[in-house]
Order: C-alpha cells, then structure tokens, then sequence
C-alpha cells in the first residue's frame, strides 16, 4: 500500500528517484543564503583583549578548575580538567593571566550566567610545549585516554566530548564511519570554507578515527549546493574504502539518523544508538581537531565561526573561544543600522543571544546578524486547520498536529504514545504551518513537562519505597522485643525453678550454687532494666548456661561492669539534656564537627529562629 | 483560501451560462450573510474579528453552500442555509479548526430536510427551458416569490437528471430509453455536465497548485466510479453508466471542494484514501437506494463521523519504529 501511495506521489510530482541516496519523509527547502559568506577565504581575527571562557561549553560534567585568578598561562595550556567519563577540559586560547573566575553571561537561550574563566593575552601568544601523540604505535586506548584531555568536542553544534565517541574497548564493531560534511541549515558554511581550503588535514584526520575506530570504510556526506568542496575532498580521499557521496540539498538532511538514512538505507531504531548497528558519525571540523592534536598537539583552542547576516562584510573566521561576539561583528564591518539581534546557529534551529558581549564557544558554528527584512516577526498564530502540511514536512514521519493539540490539552500521556520524544526540533513544522503556530515551542514545553513529571514520579516512588521499608522495620523491631520479652518470662520462670531447687536440696556446692543463683537473678533484673531502653547490642545471655561458676562469675563481672558503664553514659546524656531543655537550648551535638560547619549550623538555626521553625528533636521509638 | 475561491470561478461562470445569473445573487447573499454571522459570533465569543474574516474561510463555505443550493432558490433559504452553516455548524463548536462537520454539508442537510420541495425545484437549463426568466425576473422571484404574468413555477423547473433517473426508474423504465430524455446530455445532465466539467478544471488547478493532495479526489472519484461501474455491469438496465455518475450532481464539487475540507477531514495520507472512498461508496448507495437524488451531503457528514477513528487507525510508521 505504501509501495503504491510512493509510486503515485513521486510519478505525479514528476521525480525521479536517486538509487544511491534513500529518502527520507518530508524535509523542507529554505533560501540557503550560503552565497553571501562563501566569497571571501577564512579570515583570522586580530587578538582580542580578553577571552572568556565558559566552564560547561560541552554536554556533561563541568570539568575541575586548575588555575586561579593571577596566574600567567601558556597558549594551549589546560585551564579546567575534564571531570567523570562525560566532560571535556578547557584551555587557554593564548598566553596571558587569568584575571578572573567568575560567573559570567554565557551564550545560552535563558540569557542566564554560569562560571567563566576570564583571561586578559600577554599579545605574545607562547605556545606550551606541545606533544603529539604517535597514534600509529601507540595502544588506541592510550590514545583515546591521551585525547580526553584534547578538550576536542563534537564542532558540529551538538558539543559531544570526542574522546568518548572513539572508544571501543577493544573490540571494533563500528564497520561504517560516516563524516557529516552536509551542513544543511541555511547561513552557516563554516565547514564548506574548511573543505574548501583544509581538505587534506580533514582526510587525514578521517584516516586517524577510521583507524581508532577500526571501520572498514567511510562516507562522506555532502549536500549538492557545496559542489566545490565536494570536488575538492573528493580528489583529496586517499583510500578507495573513503568515498564523497552527494545528497540532494534539503533540510535537515544533516541530522545524524537523516543522513545514515540517505547514504546508508538503514533507520537507526528510536531505542538504539548509531553504535549499536556499527555507524559512527564525526563532523567534518571535529576530525580535522583531532589530526592537529594526535600530530601536533595542538588542543581545542579555536574554531571556524561563520558571521553572516545583516553584517556588511559577511564571511567565515578563524575564532579563539572566548572572544566577544563584539569583535567578530567588528571585523565583519559591523552590523547594519536596522539590526536588531543577533542569532547563534542557523535560522531553524538557532536561538537568540542575550547581547552582543557573549564569548564565543565550541558550539558557535554561526552567528547571524537579524534584521526585520531578513527574520520578520511571525504574525499571530491562527487556530490550527489540521491541514497536516507539518506532518508531510516532518522527517521523523510523526504527527506535529495531533503532538500540537495534545500539547496544548496538557494531554502529555498521549503526546508521549505518539512518539514526542522522537521529536528532534528540526524546525520543518513551523516553517509550513499555513496557521504561523510556533509548534517546536510546543513540542519543547511538552517534553520540559513531562521530564518534570517523571522525576516527580520517581521521587515519589522512591519515597514510598523507603517509607515502606521503615514501617517494615519498625514491625520487625517489636517483633523481635516481643520475643525478646517471651524470652526472658520463660526464663524466669527457669531460674525461680532452679533457684527452689537449690534450697530445697542442700549438698556440699549449696553455697556456690546459691551464689551463682544470686549472679544470674542479679544479671536478670539488670537485663530486664535494659531492655526497657532502645535495642541495644549487648546481648543478654539470661538462660541458665552450661559453664562453670566461676567463669559464670568473671563473665557476669565484666558484662556487668560494661553495663555499668553503659548505664553511667546514658545517665549523663540525660542530665545534659535536662540541663539544655532547662537552659532553654535544644542540644545540638556539634562537639565534634569543625568551626566552619558550626558556623553554618548555627546560621541556619537562626534563620530558623526567624522563620519560628523549631529544632524537632524526635527520639527513636 | 483565496486560491479555493479562484478555482470555484470557472464552476461559477458555467453555473450562470446554463442556469442563468441568480447564482450570482445567491452568492452575493450568503457571502454577506456568512461575514456577518461570523463577526458577529467572534464578538460575542470576544475572539479578534479582522484575522478570521481575512482568512476567508466563511467565503468559501457561503459558495460552496450556494452552490450546492439549487438556483432561483429563494433568499432567505440561502441566508437560513449560512446561518445554520457558519453559526451552528463551525463557530459554536469552536470556530476555525475546531468544528467536526463540514459546516457547508451540515447547511445543506438542514435545508434539505427542512424544506424537501424547495430544495428538490431545480429550475431547467435555459438551453432547456420553456421559458426562459430574464435576469429581473429571477431576482423577483429570488426576493418577491412572484413569477411574470403567465408563468407558473412548473413551467420554469424539471427534475434533474438524478432526480429523473431514479423517478423513471422506480416507473421501471430502462436505463437506455431513460437517457433518451432531453434531460441527458452527453455524459451527465445536459448543460449540468459544463459546470461539473467546469470544477474540474478548477480541481485540476488546485490539485497543480498542491493546496489539495492527490489523496482525496482520485479516491472519491475511483470508488464512485467503480461503485457504479459494478452495479452497471451487473445490471446495465437498471444502473447509470459511471461517466454518468462522475458528471452529475456534486460529484466533481465533492471530490476536489468538499470533502477537501482539512478541519473535518482526516490528516493521514491513508486516512484520506479510505475516507474518501467511504465517501464515495456511501454517496453511491445513497443515489441508488436512498431517499435522496444526490448523496453527497450526507455521505459526507456520515464520514466526518468516522474521521477520528479513521486518524487513530491510519498512523504511519514512525521513523526508526518499527511496523506494530
């Protein structure tokens, strides 16, 4: 049946189809607006005067600060250490000193600061003494191990730590490395430029991870609007297992699974990772990285950033991280009059930067200069008129109407059963939708709700678990007292036995006997005492025993000595909190905990204090 | 919408030359009564008024409702019919996008089973007429009810070739001698068939336009035609040919205007198939065996019914699911 819809669709739209590139459903056609950066060679930025570096400019863990405001630093030289499996180091994009470790506005879509490391250049730009890394002889674990601390990031735009990327543990089960060279969103040609002039870097960058990989053969995917670099790399391949393949020019073609599809025929399912069929997919900046780190050791310290827009001279750059957005605009002859802000990423799938002082990160693949000419405001959104233009535009194939009118309910189990979550926020929905609605930012409340939702239910579960698990305990803890008290009757209902039989016979032993008969009805009523007190693990023998009287004796001694002991602390813990409830003052059992904590408690005890909350002191039952 | 209306103009056109120009009227009335109902009720429901007419939606109802309406119909049948159409039908279950039923059909229904003798008067084609009313003299009868001197109605209206066809055959006339009737045309009614041919052409410049998908009007037109086909072939004496069927009535109105209607249709591609060709069957059924000369009406307002389900039914393949 889909065979026939598919047939009659494409005969009656007049295509043809490409046998070597599969199809995906739906995608969308924007201006490209690429001619207007491509015209000039990658330029290098004049030193800025400070750099600003975010900590977190890559997904996962903020790596470890090494440096402290003062210190002079070497260019390349690691101001942050990649901390856990998931993080990626930072380091000095020049030589100079750290002028501060602040927290700093970070390009971001909430405008909200984060911590930054501040760094005035010296002009001199002194290298550190770099080391390469012989790949080739070295232990690709080693290798991978040496990378982490490369601060190499997926360049594409996702930020992805590398290292992470190229392991395998041995075993090679990736077969296909596929280089995502499409860049399909209109505006950006950073990665065009760097074809177009470092294509020979970028091959032997691709022959580093094929080798760490352990692929049989790579594919580089490039859309048909870059046929000059597509040339280029082309000729620059060296191997025959590294072919150039040509997708037809349509957005998102440069979507991980979008892409694998178009070159490889294969749907990477919802559930699995690219990995787990034997892909693995580098962005064409990312390898070049990784080739001038392994051969020159040369760390993630910059990026080409593509400044484009409603700026007078638009072209590519060869950026420092942490330069002002303000020197980017700058030597791109600065914005137009009517601009009004500035866009980080590309007009699908970007976001609005919060002003023009932000740094630029490994993420900056492109800034775009907005001008109401070139990005007008939408008009209001009309209702929808289930016209489903979204659904033939979705490359996932869902259903952007029935997730809109599920969104809008607040009617998130549903959204959920019709796959919201494969969503990938590529945009193509708003840009059809007849109505001018801003489904993504539907899609995108939707999925914050019910990642709310879940936590909120674990949290609960969770709690209940535990509350379950001590209303569990407390039961077992009567039972066993219960027991205990059984015990202990049946026992002395032993002893009075065996205490009547001792003087009703008298023998030889009469006066041992009745001296041992004396130790155990004492070591009873000390028990019985004690056990109206919490558990404690003392254990109590009070059975009569098979051993001899006078270990009987020493043991009962000693038993009776701890108890003494125990019972004297007891005694003075009591007084003390008689003294203390007294005085007034709830004890707060911080003889033993350092001055700085004391000082927090007692902080909070005053906060508490004020807020008329009192310290509940609850004693075990 | 605009386009829409573009492509009911050629229909327009045919409508007056055969019938005359009081379609021309009928038009101007509902599309004044459809605004104003509109406007009216988004200001009792406190909803901006200027975007919602702009979007021309309620135009597009108000013709494809006059129409369907048959011509020297008396106005206030065409302002009821709009009324009902555009206040009961689409702005109180919600307004734009929120109403189940195609609000033209629903004005439709209700007209006809309201008021079965106007609605069933279809005046001759003036190539067909006895006598032939001048334009003033349709406006008078549209507006006074008053015919000229001489006239009586029965001498202005005859059955349409739908209606004929099922009269005569009740009468056990044969399909063959039946289409011998002046009534007939080439394909389908005669002078009727132009402006059906007519829709067509507006449905093809739709369809070239991509405002409609091919999905709704093949399988219509491809389940009514194979519908009338088989029931042709197994009988040809007691059933129409399908081009004949295809040519009369709304059928080409239905296929490319009506049930393209994206509110009350469904959204998947193979929802559209099976809906269209419930459509087309029902509407078949209803000609043949039902009560009513043409089907249209209500086999699409029985289909609307069925579009949730249809929707729930239909969902493509997710990419990276796999077919459950």
């Amino acid at each position: 049946m889909n065979a026939i819809i598919n047939f009659a669709n494409n005969f009656i739209r007049g295509i043809s189809t490409n046998k070597d590139v599969f199809k995906f459903n739906g995608g969308v056609h924007p201006h490209d607006h690429k001619a207007e950066s491509t015209t000039r060679p990658i330029a290098k930025l004049a030193m800025p005067e400070k750099l600003t570096l975010p900590l977190r400019q890559h997904v996962g863990n903020m790596p470890k600060i090494k440096v402290q405001a003062g210190d002079y630093v070497l260019k390349g030289q690691m101001l942050a250490e990649a901390e856990g499996t998931v993080s990626a180091a930072v380091h000095a994009p020049t030589s100079g000193t750290i002028t501060s470790i602040s927290e700093e506005i970070i390009p971001h879509p909430s405008g909200l600061p984060d911590m930054c490391i501040t760094l005035t250049p010296d002009g001199k730009d002194t290298w550190l003494e770099l080391q390469p890394v012989d790949w080739r002889h070295t232990d690709k674990r080693d290798v991978v191990a040496s990378l982490r601390a490369s601060g190499i990031v997926g360049l594409g735009g996702a930020t992805f730590p590398t290292h992470i990327k190229l392991r395998t543990n041995g075993k090679s089960n990736i077969h296909t490395l596929v280089i995502n060279a499409a860049e399909c969103e209109p505006y950006i040609t950073c990665d065009d430029m760097l074809m177009r002039e470092r294509a020979d870097e970028i091959v032997k960058g691709i022959e580093i991870v094929q080798y760490l990989l352990g692929a049989d053969k790579c594919i580089i995917g490039i859309e048909d609007n870059k046929p000059q670099a597509a040339d280029i790399m082309a000729a620059a391949c060296t191997s025959n297992d590294m072919t150039v393949k040509v997708v037809p020019t349509l957005y998102p073609s440069g979507d991980a699974r979008r892409l694998i599809h178009l070159l490889l025929d294969t749907e990477i399912p919802n559930d699995k990772r690219s990995t787990d069929v034997g892909i693995q997919v580098f962005n064409v900046a990312t390898v070049l990285a990784i080739y001038r780190y392994l051969d020159f050791g040369e760390p993630s310290i910059s990026r080409v950033v593509t400044m484009t827009g409603n700026v007078n001279t638009p072209q590519n750059f060869e950026v420092l991280f942490g330069t002002p957005l303000q020197a980017l605009i700058a030597a791109a002859g600065g914005a137009k009059a009517d601009t009004t802000h500035f866009i980080m990423g590309g007009p699908m799938m970007g976001f609005d930067l919060p002003n023009d002082s932000v740094p630029i990160t490994k993420a900056a693949n492109c800034i775009i200069a907005a001008a109401p000419n070139l990005f007008p405001l939408p008009p209001p959104a009309m209702p929808c008129i289930r016209c489903a233009r979204c659904a033939d535009a979705c490359p996932v194939n869902l259903q952007p109407q029935e997730l809109y009118w599920f969104a809008k309910s607040d009617n998130f189990e549903k959204a959920r059963d019709y796959n919201l979550f494969d969503c990938i926020e590529c945009g193509c929905c708003t840009y059809v939708c007849p109505s001018d609605i801003p489904l993504v930012q539907y899609y995108r409340y939707a999925k914050s709700e019910i990642i709310a939702i879940d936590k909120a239910k674990e949290a609960a579960d969770l709690a209940r678990e535990r509350n379950e698990f001590r209303l569990a305990r407390i039961e077992r803890e009567k039972l066993e007292r219960a027991q205990k008290h059984a015990e202990r009757a049946q026992a002395g209902k032993g002893e009075d036995a065996a205490t009547n039989k001792a003087e009703i016979t008298p023998s030889s032993s009469n006066a041992t006997e009745s001296v041992s008969d004396k130790q155990a009805a004492i070591a009873a009523a000390i028990a019985r005492a004690k056990a109206q007190k919490s558990a404690s693990t003392v254990n109590t023998e009070v059975l009569p025993t098979n051993k001899t009287p006078a270990t009987e004796t020493a043991e009962l001694k000693a038993k009776q000595d701890k108890q003494a002991l125990i019972a004297a602390a007891i005694e003075r813990a009591k007084a003390q909190k008689l003294a203390a409830a007294q005085a007034g003052v709830a004890p707060k059992n911080i003889e033993n905990v350092s001055e700085s904590v004391k000082a927090e408690i007692n902080t909070i005890d005053a906060i508490r204090e004020k807020a008329k909350l009192t310290v509940d002191d609850k004693s075990s039952d | 919408m605009l386009k829409v209306l573009l492509a009911l103009v050629p229909g327009i056109i045919a409508y007056a030359w055969i019938y005359g120009g009081s379609i021309l009227v009928s038009i101007a009335l509902a599309t004044t009564t459809a605004l104003i109902a509109e406007a009216a009720l988004l200001k009792i429901r406190q909803r901006p008024i200027q975007p919602y007419l702009m979007d021309m939606s309620a135009v597009v109802t108000a013709w494809l409702l006059a129409l369907a309406l048959p011509p020297l119909a008396p106005w206030w049948l065409v302002v009821v019919g709009t009324f009902f159409a555009i206040v009961v039908a689409k702005q109180l279950y919600g307004g734009l996008g929120y109403n189940p039923f195609n609000p033209a059909m629903v004005g439709y229904a209700v007209l006809l089973i309201s008021f079965p003798l106007i609605m069933t008067k279809w005046p001759a084609p003036l190539i067909l007429a006895q006598t032939q009313l001048g334009f003033m003299d349709q406006l008078h009868f549209i507006f006074g009810n008053v015919l000229p001197n001489n006239i009586k109605v029965d001498a202005i209206t005859s059955a349409t070739p739908l209606d004929y066809l099922k009269t005569q055959l009740m009468l056990k006339h044969e399909v063959a001698s039946i289409s011998q009737a002046p009534v007939f045309g080439m394909f389908g009614a005669k002078g009727g068939e132009v402006v059906t041919g007519a829709y067509l052409l507006g449905g093809l410049y739709l369809l070239q336009q991509r405002i409609i998908s091919w999905h709704l009007p093949t399988a219509f037109l491809a389940a009514l035609a194979t519908m009338s086909l088989a029931f042709y072939v197994a009988n040809p004496a007691h059933f129409a040919n399908p081009l004949f069927h295809l040519m009369s009535g709304a059928s080409m109105l239905c296929a490319f205007f009506i049930i393209t209607d994206p509110v009350s249709g469904p959204t998947t591609p193979k929802g559209k198939l099976y809906f269209a060709a419930g459509v087309g069957i029902l509407t078949y059924l209803i000609r043949v065996y039902g009560g009513y000369p043409d089907g249209v009406a209500f086999a699409v307002l029985l289909m609307n019914m069925c579009v949730p389900l249809i929707d729930a039914l239909t969902q493509p393949r997710v990419f990276g699911h796999s077919k459950s």
